[in-house]
This record gives structure tokens, C-alpha cells and sequence, in this order.
């Protein structure tokens, strides 16, 4: 009978999976043991970055709020004051809001802004519990002092190694479909806390690691660049 | 006066403490199942969940248990929404189509008793002998019939109501689904009924009761009637529930939610509850019809205690299965489950039926048992040869003339 085969293989794994531990399910238990592993170019939720002397990147064009499909990116430019300038251009962004109900993470707000301005992090806790809280403005989009994004109550950092460093992963690639000459060559401005960082090393570098047997998890210790 | 009241509590005068007793059976069967439904959803979902090497809800409570208690809370505080093409009074009726039926069906399924003899499945409350059922209609099994075929009005309603293609595609399915597994379902009931000789589920259970063969083989009528009902019934009631494999009303892939599609809130939730409430009921009357009840042997201690012990036990084995089928089988095909029930449950059913009727007569007349045997079997088989013989001449006829012209 071979229908009876099928009953057989779910009865057993009544016993084996839970009872060894060995289930499919990862549990998300905060302060229990390190959180998943997550991708290079995760859509997390967004920053907006400085530069190395503390300016702030975005110039207010709003491309950004142009580009957004979900219509959930509100910016207003200003004229920068002279004596006291925002940004190193002509105009800032003196309104910044990213409505996180909306906010479908495509990431193309990070595509269009010109002075990559905008990126995405891994963050990605949004426990928020009303529809104010949802709305995210400079005070908590504008990275803080030390470069690193501002920690919402609802966020855990338990994994800051990957907060801090990867906040700009996606800008930093160099598409080896493109133009071979812009393998690993730098073409973006430095970040505040952090300088100009290395390129993303892409599947290619992964692939030498594990055949060299030596993974490296930190992404900023690929400075030399995939010249190897 | 047998018309009215069988159970022994209600013979005569009825007093102000009887009506107390009937009150109190009242609330500990509705307690009772809301109890058994919450349990159900929580144990369908973690055996579900170790069978799919997952974790299963673990997060409220021990093992997760208030699970259910969590989200019905929060079905309660959501929005109730109503489609704006959407008949807002049969919307909002049909939710309590499929859920009344749901509880009416178990007031007459028998929890508990002790079925001997003397006592004749009756248990002594304040000194008042009553049976541990809420009520025990001379219609009995007819009830439940008559209760799933109204509960296809809730789900029919629901998706006619909800102004929307996908709920109606889910109704229309649900309908003729659920009225073509009744056939089944019902001619294996007659089978039950015909070897007890009494529609009332109390009487079902008690003749089921007694020594069975050589004292060790119960005399269920799983065995009594031979095992053919009890498959039939069986998955004839999985098809009645809409439970996997025969989900076809609610088909993800393809239907969305099926007839709930446009139902939120609280209104979904009792959906929710029908459902799982039947599958804990169709158990119970599985248990009731087949499997004797809560009738089991007194190991030891007070003998009252053992009738809710077995029937819970027999029960969890059902509630179980249920879940294991759809752990294991993968959905029927829209005509699969038409040719199933039409073509092979319905004849079968039909011929076992007969097939019993006849081994009775038999015996009632003193007639060659074994004779009537071969010769009713011979009878069949030609039969369901003729009936394949149709099906196939019908098939030729479609293939040869694909449009119907002819």
C-alpha cells in the first residue's frame, strides 16, 4: 500500500524533530544566543549619512520622494544658511520623513540620491505601537555623532558589529556585470565614524574564502579590495 | 412520553433542582467544548508543527497553550470590516449559521455514563440518575445530519454575501462538496443504525456495550458492522469538515481564503471556531457511533469517572488523525473528489448497507447465511460491474464528441 508510506514518514517525524532539536524554525528570543545571519545587501530600514566632518549629505532634491513607489518619502529642501551650513552645497534637507507603514524597502531612494545620502541598514525592528511612531524624521534618520544610526527603543543591537559596519553595503558595490575597469575601485564619499570604506567584495571573494578555508565575517577587514 | 424525554432525569415530576441539573449540564457542555475547541487549535497546530520539524507556538504560556486565548483577544479589538458590495445582513447571520450548528451537534454526543446492565448508562447526580449528555432526542444521529447540512448554509452564505469572486468560487465548492459526502456519510450511519436499532445516540453507545467477542474484542460497531462503514464514515467526515485533504473550499492557492475571504475580526474568528469545533464534535460522534462511546471496562475506583476517561482518550486518537491527515495528504483535485465520493463511497456504502440488511433478515428467518452471503455479494459485484460499465460508455461518448452537440 503505498499510501500508507506518507503516514508513516510524518508519524516519525513527530519524535525526531522536536526531541533533538533539530527544526527548521530558528527562534527570535531577544538576549538568547546571537540572531540570524543576514545578507550583504538586507533592506533594512534607512540612515542618513554624513560626512567624515560631521556635514550632512543630503542636499534636499528630493529624487528620493520622486523615485519612491510607495509614495512614503517626504522631503523638503532649504538654502543653506551661510554662516552656519547643514551640508556642503548650496541646499539641504531641512524636512526628512520616511513613513515606515508605507516603506516597501526596494531600495530605490537609495538608487536615485546622488550624494548617496540615503542607504539602508540591517535594522530591521519595527515594533512600533502607534502610526506617529511610525513616521521617521531627521531625528532619528541622521546618523549621530559617532556615525552609527540612532537606536530606537524598539530596536535591538545585540549584533552591532553588522549595524554599524554594513549600513551601506548596497552603494558600496561594484557590479561585475558593468565595466571590468570598476572592480574594487572606490567611487563614493567617506561616512562619519567610519572614513571611506572598502568595496563589497561579492560572491567571487566568497567563493576564494571557503576554498582558502579561512571565513571572515568582518566586512572591513577586505580594505585591500578583490584585486586577489 | 418517550417521545419527549428519554433520559431517566425528566420521567416525572420535574422539580426546581432538576431544572438546576439541566441548567448545569448546560453550561459544562458549552464550557466544555469552547474548552475542548481552544485545546484542539493548540494541538493541531504543535502536532502539525513537530510533524513539519517546526517549533509550533510557544510564546504564550506553557508550550504555548494560551495561544488561542491571545488570539481570539485580539480577533476582538481588530476591525470588523464589511465589503461595500458585500449583503450586510446575510453577512452578518452567516457567521452564526456555522457556528450554532457546531454546538447544537454536540449536546447529543454521550461524554460519559456507565453502561452496564444494571445502571444502563446513567450516572447519579444529587441523588437524580441522569445521562451525561445534554439532551438525547429520539432522532438522535439525525440531529447531527440535519445540523452539517445547515451548517453548509453558513459557509454558502458567507461566500454568496460577501460580493466577491473568490468567497463565492470557495461556496460553491463547499456546497457541492458537502452535499455529495452527505449521501455517504448518511449510508453509513444507516449501517450503525441498523445494527442498534435506535436512532438515539444513547441507545447507539449502549449496545455497544456489552462482552464482546471472547471478552477481549470490544463489541463495537467498528467491528460489529464490519470496518467498511467506519472508513466510509471516517472519510466522508473529513470531506464534511473541509479538513485537509479535501480543503478544496479553502484552497490557498488557488481561492484565497475560500468563503472567509472577506471576513475579518471576530466574524472570522467564529469561522474559526465552527471549524474546530467540529472536527472536536465529528470525533465525538465518530466515537459515538463506532468506537462505543465513553463505554470502557472500570480499572479501578468510582466507575463514573472512567466513562468521560474513555470517550476523552478515544477522542484524542480521532482529533489526531485529523491532524495527521493533514500533515500527510496533499489536496484532492476538484474532480478526484467527485469521482471519490460519487463513484466509489456512495456505491460502496450503499452495497455494505445492503449487504448488512440482508445478513440480518437472514438471520431473523433462519435462511443459509453463507448463501446470502455469496448470492448478495454476486448481486453486487454485477452491479457495480454494470455502473462501471456506464461510466466507462459515458467517458467513450465525452471523448468521441468533446462539445456536447450530440
Amino acid at each position: 500500500m503505498g499510501y500508507l508510506e506518507g503516514f508513516a514518514v510524518s508519524f516519525k517525524k513527530l519524535f525526531k524533530g522536536t526531541r533533538s532539536g533539530r527544526t527548521e524554525t530558528v527562534p527570535y528570543v531577544k538576549d538568547q544566543g546571537p540572531k540570524r545571519e543576514k545578507p550583504v545587501r538586507m533592506h533594512g530600514r534607512h540612515v542618513l549619512n554624513r560626512y567624515e566632518d560631521g556635514m550632512e549629505k543630503c542636499i534636499g532634491c528630493e529624487l528620493c520622494a520622486g523615485v519612491c513607489p510607495a509614495r512614503c518619502i517626504y522631503v523638503r529642501g532649504a538654502d543653506n544658511p551661510p554662516d552656519d551650513p547643514v551640508s556642503p552645497g548650496e541646499r539641504y534637507g531641512f524636512v526628512y520623513e520616511i513613513n515606515y507603514l508605507r516603506c516597501i524597502h526596494c531600495d530605490l531612494c537609495v538608487e536615485a540620491c546622488p550624494t548617496e545620502a540615503i542607504t539602508e541598514t540591517k535594522l530591521f525592528e519595527f515594533s512600533f505601537t502607534n502610526r506617529q511612531d511610525a513616521i521617521y524624521t531627521k531625528a532619528e534618520l541622521v546618523v549621530g555623532d559617532d556615525g552609527l544610526p540612532q537606536q530606537l527603543p524598539w530596536e535591538d543591537w545585540s549584533d552591532l558589529d553588522r549595524v554599524a559596519a554594513w549600513s551601506s553595503a548596497w552603494v558600496r558595490a561594484t557590479a561585475p556585470s558593468g565595466d571590468a575597469d570598476f572592480v574594487g575601485r572606490v567611487g563614493w564619499s567617506g561616512e562619519l565614524g567610519f572614513g571611506v570604506k572598502p568595496p563589497e567584495q561579492g560572491q567571487r571573494a566568497e567563493q576564494q574564502e571557503d576554498e582558502a578555508g579561512a571565513p571572515d565575517a568582518a566586512p572591513a577587514d577586505h580594505a585591500d579590495g578583490g584585486h586577489h | 412520553m418517550r417521545l419527549l424525554a428519554l433520559d431517566p432525569l425528566l420521567v416525572g415530576d420535574v422539580d426546581f433542582g432538576i431544572v438546576m441539573i439541566v441548567l448545569l449540564k448546560v453550561v459544562v457542555t458549552f464550557a466544555l467544548i469552547l474548552v475542548a475547541v481552544m485545546l484542539m487549535i493548540w494541538f493541531e497546530r504543535k502536532v502539525h508543527a513537530d510533524m513539519s520539524n517546526r517549533l509550533g507556538p510557544n510564546r504564550a504560556g506553557p508550550f504555548g497553550l494560551f495561544q488561542t486565548l491571545a488570539d481570539g483577544t485580539k480577533f476582538f479589538f481588530k476591525e470588523d470590516l464589511v465589503p461595500d458590495r458585500a449583503d450586510r445582513v446575510v453577512f452578518a447571520i452567516a457567521p452564526f449559521l456555522a457556528m450554532v450548528p457546531a454546538f447544537v451537534t454536540f449536546s447529543v454526543v454521550p461524554i460519559g455514563g456507565v453502561f452496564t446492565e444494571e445502571k444502563q448508562g446513567t450516572v447519579e447526580i444529587f441523588g437524580n440518575h441522569t445521562y451525561l449528555q445534554l439532551a438525547d432526542p429520539p432522532i438522535g444521529i439525525l440531529l447531527v445530519l440535519a445540523m452539517s447540512s445547515i451548517a453548509v448554509y453558513g459557509v454558502m452564505l458567507a461566500g454568496w454575501s460577501s460580493g466577491s469572486k473568490y468567497p463565492l468560487l470557495g461556496s460553491v465548492r463547499a456546497t457541492a462538496q458537502m452535499v455529495s459526502y452527505e449521501a455517504a456519510l448518511g449510508l453509513s450511519v444507516v449501517s450503525v443504525v441498523l445494527l442498534s436499532g435506535s436512532l438515539s445516540t444513547h441507545d447507539i453507545v449502549m449496545s455497544q456495550a456489552g462482552e464482546g467477542f471472547l471478552g477481549i474484542v470490544p463489541s463495537w460497531n467498528l467491528i460489529v458492522a464490519g470496518v467498511v462503514p467506519f472508513v466510509i464514515f471516517v472519510i466522508a467526515a473529513t470531506a464534511e469538515l473541509n479538513r485537509p485533504p479535501f480543503d478544496l473550499v479553502e484552497a490557498e492557492q488557488e481561492l484565497v481564503g475560500g468563503f472567509h475571504t472577506e471576513y475579518s475580526s471576530i466574524r472570522f474568528a467564529l469561522f474559526y471556531l465552527a471549524e474546530f469545533m467540529n472536527v472536536v464534535t465529528m470525533s465525538g460522534i465518530i466515537v459515538t457511533l463506532f468506537l462505543g462511546g465513553p463505554a470502557g471496562p472500570t480499572l479501578f475506583g468510582p466507575d463514573w469517572i472512567w466513562g468521560p476517561i474513555w470517550f476523552v482518550l478515544k477522542v484524542l486518537v480521532f482529533c489526531f488523525m485529523f491532524v495527521w491527515f493533514r500533515t500527510t495528504l496533499p489536496r484532492f483535485r476538484y474532480d478526484q473528489l467527485m469521482d471519490l465520493g460519487w463513484k466509489v463511497l456512495i456505491p460502496l456504502a450503499l452495497g455494505w448497507l445492503l449487504l448488512l440488511a440482508a445478513v440480518n433478515v437472514a438471520r431473523d428467518e433462519g435462511w443459509n447465511l453463507p448463501l446470502v452471503v455469496v448470492v448478495a455479494v454476486v448481486v453486487m459485484v454485477a452491479g457495480y460491474g454494470g455502473l462501471v460499465a456506464a461510466i466507462r460508455t459515458a467517458q467513450r461518448r465525452r471523448e468521441l464528441d468533446p462539445e456536447g452537440v450530440h
